[in-house]
């Protein structure tokens, strides 16, 4: 079933449906996951033997096109944190492959992925600890210039002070220490950090979780300039759904190392299929008292499994209210059911069956 | 039925004193819920530590204020009788239950304690207590989980046991300090979910504080925005959302996106939150407000009627886009 079918058969919504549906012909692919694992072992006792392992990240299969923002949700602990690192090779793959502009990560080493670098970054939550608090804003922006050789000295200072003013701050900054700075200042020092080697894409790892509310959308305005600038393709880790809504292009869903549901923001937000999806939607509060007075609440009971004994079947089994006996035993395909619109669950249907 | 005057609390700190809370008023009313909203360091926990004396003195000194509780000033009051009132007639969860549970005790042991302090019961009867209020919370097996300890139990888990153990002694009020900041949301939607349900229930008044607008938008009667160490405005939930007067409430209702709404542009507050080293002069919101004018730098604005049950803190007239004239 492809998008244009889709649109011929739901006329009232064609108009909404050529908008959403991600025209996957014209666009390029910058990053491509496919079957991607990693599993951290379980060492136990005198001699370290391995008893198990975490299932941080079992078998997760997208693409982020050039330009877009993918934004990745789920609650502590479902592997989005590790699924950045692992594109990034800060992790190694356990299985599967992670390309980026048709280069296969998982198989580049030493000096071939080093050159690779600086076109991917990363961004982290804690500006606090992601910066040296021994080195001034210059050196912790000039690092990676220098480690890479980008420039001379002079060249360097006026690339710093030039990215100082992308992200807001100004050259007077250059010469302090992190510790001056309030949060989201800090995280500005960060993004130009990332941004210094003129990156194609960038993982952004929570980096407005830390922030007080007033200060996450100064920051998320910034990244949101920066791509418009520098034609950044982010991948946009977040647990905070409304924010995701309101930066990302796409979504990817993951519950227990697996994505269950993948889609535009508005399918995912206005349209969601995966059980998963459709309680964590309704879990977030509105800051709306009318809104939430005549919301419909659906409450998940129990607490998410341990990832190194997930259970089998179906990831969200345990606690899903729709769960059958195949959710318990047969594990659902990860598949399109129209438009690009990706979901893991036997009881979705495919869109205008 | 819990009425704070001009509370203000600092710490002496070796680098200076810090104000943390700069004269505070507010009321509780019976069986309401008290939503209490504002960013990190602006004074809501310290506003409620120092209503219980919680805070450690020193560094910390409540300078000024008093906290009437049927009829008693629990700033004045006794040790002893504040001991009482402490997790009897109010009881408070904290966002950090490992914090606030004791580690070597199971479960059972701790709810027991807290009913043969506040209460004349017998072991037997604590037992029995224990067990219905685990119940009441939602913990599966029940039975056994009053012989579990905190560390055996998952964080959503813990959060009902601090909740439990707030209702214990049937208390008047529970001040709930960011009870779900550290939770998931769907395990968040969980508590909010019990939390709703015991109210109607019980009718105990509940102040609940959160920086997170959301939260309290579905659970509150009314909410108090604090900012530097001040309340900033009161109102009940739906005027406070719908028809926001402070400056500071509307650039923070602007900034943050929305679940049910396709991404619009976000608003900023431009600039930081202020420092609270220095005692503060004029308005403190001032240094990031688009509407200030000279008077917001020289003098303090108070709280001041702005509708019916709606009070704010500014010189600027939103409404009318002119300066208020009395206040
Ligand atoms: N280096 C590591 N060693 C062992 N387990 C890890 C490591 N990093 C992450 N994990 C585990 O993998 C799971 C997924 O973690 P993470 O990717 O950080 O999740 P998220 O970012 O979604 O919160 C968690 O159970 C976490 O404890
Ligand atoms: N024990 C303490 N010593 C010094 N300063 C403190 C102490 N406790 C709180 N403060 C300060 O008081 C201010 C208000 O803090 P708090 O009430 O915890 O804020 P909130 O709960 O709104 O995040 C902050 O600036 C904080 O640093
Ligand atoms: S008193 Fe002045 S500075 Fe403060 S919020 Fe009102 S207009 Fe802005
Ligand atoms: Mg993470
Ligand atoms: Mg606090």
């Amino acid at each position: 079933m492809n998008s244009e079918q889709t649109a011929e058969t739901t006329v009232d919504t064609a108009a909404d449906t050529t908008v959403d549906t991600v025209n996957q012909g014209d666009r390029e692919v910058l990053v491509s996951v496919s079957g991607l694992k990693k599993h951290f072992p379980i060492m136990k006792g005198v001699f370290r033997r391995q008893v198990g392992a975490v299932r941080a990240v079992d078998g997760i299969s997208f693409d982020i096109y050039k330009g877009e923002t993918l934004g990745l949700v789920g609650e502590s602990g479902s592997g989005k944190s590790t699924t950045g690192k692992v594109i990034l090779q800060l992790e190694q793959a356990t299985e599967g492959s992670a390309t980026f502009d048709g280069i296969e990560l998982t198989e580049t080493k030493g000096e071939e992925l080093r050159k690779l670098r600086p076109r991917m970054q990363m961004i982290f939550q804690d500006p606090h600890s992601s910066l040296n608090p021994r080195m001034t804003v210059a050196s912790i922006i000039a690092e990676p210039l220098r480690e890479h050789g980008k420039g001379n000295a002079e060249s360097q200072r006026k690339r710093i002070d030039e990215l100082l003013g992308q992200v807001g701050l100004s050259p007077m900054h250059a010469n302090r220490y992190p510790h001056e700075f309030s949060g989201g200042q800090r995280q500005r020092i960060g993004i130009a950090r990332a941004i210094a080697l003129n990156p194609d894409f960038v993982v952004c790892d929570e980096p407005i979780a830390a922030l007080d509310v007033s200060i996450q959308a100064q920051v998320v305005n910034l990244l949101e300039e920066l791509q418009d600038d520098l034609g950044l393709t982010y991948l946009f880790i977040s647990h905070d759904l409304s924010m995701v809504r309101h930066i990302a292009d796409r979504v990817a869903v993951m519950y227990l190392g697996r994505i269950v549901e993948l889609a535009t923001v508005d399918n995912l937000y206005d349209d969601p299929q995966h059980p998963y999806t459709q309680a964590l939607n309704s879990a977030v509060p509105v800051p709306d008292p009318v809104v939430e007075a005549s919301r419909r609440r659906q409450i998940l009971e129990g607490d998410i499994p341990s990832p190194s004994n997930p259970p089998p079947g179906c990831v969200f089994n345990t606690r899903c209210p729709l769960a059958e006996d195949r959710c318990r035993t047969e594990v659902p395909e990860w598949r399109d059911i129209g438009g690009g619109h990706y979901v893991a669950c036997h009881l979705v249907d495919d869109k205008s069956a | 039925m819990l009425e704070v005057s001009n509370l203000a609390t600092e710490f002496h700190t070796p680098d200076g004193v810090v104000h943390a809370v700069n004269g505070i008023d507010f009321e509780l009313r019976q069986g309401e819920f008290l939503g209490v909203v504002g960013e990190s360091g602006s004074g809501k926990s310290v506003t409620m530590m120092s209503l219980l004396r919680l805070i450690p003195m020193p560094p910390g000194k409540i300078v000024s204020g008093s906290a009437m509780f049927d009829g008693d000033d629990l700033l004045e009051m006794e040790t002893s009788d504040l001991r009482k009132v402490r997790g009897g007639k109010i009881g408070f969860i904290f966002q950090d239950p490992m914090t606030s549970l004791n580690p070597v005790l199971t479960v059972g042991k701790q709810i027991g304690e807290s009913l043969k302090l506040h209460t004349d019961a017998t072991t037997r009867d604590a037992k029995r207590r224990s067990l219905e209020l685990l119940e009441l919370v939602g913990i599966p097996d029940a039975e056994q989980r009053l012989k579990s300890y905190p560390h055996e139990l998952s964080g959503g888990m813990r959060q009902r046991v601090m909740i439990a153990i707030a209702l214990a002694c049937s208390p008047k009020v529970i001040i709930a300090d960011e009870p779900t900041t550290a939770l998931d949301v769907t395990i968040q939607a969980q508590i909010i979910e019990i939390v709703r349900d015991l109210r109607t229930k019980l009718g105990t008044a509940v102040i609940w504080i959160t920086h997170d607008l959301g939260v309290v938008a579905g659970l509150a009667d009314r909410v108090i925005v604090m900012y530097g160490g001040r309340i900033v405005e009161e109102a009940r939930v739906a005027d406070l959302y719908a028809t926001p007067q402070h400056p500071y409430t509307r650039g923070l209702l602007r900034s943050i996106p929305r679940l049910d709404q396709k991404g619009s542009d976000l608003q900023t507050i431009e600039g930081q939150p202020p420092s609270l080293r220095k005692a503060p002069v004029g308005c403190s919101f001032a240094p990031r407000c688009e509407f200030a004018f000279d008077r917001c730098l020289t003098d303090t604005p108070q709280l001041t009627t702005v509708g019916f049950e709606h009070r704010s803190a500014c010189w600027w007239d939103l409404d009318n886009e002119r300066p208020r004239d009395e206040l």
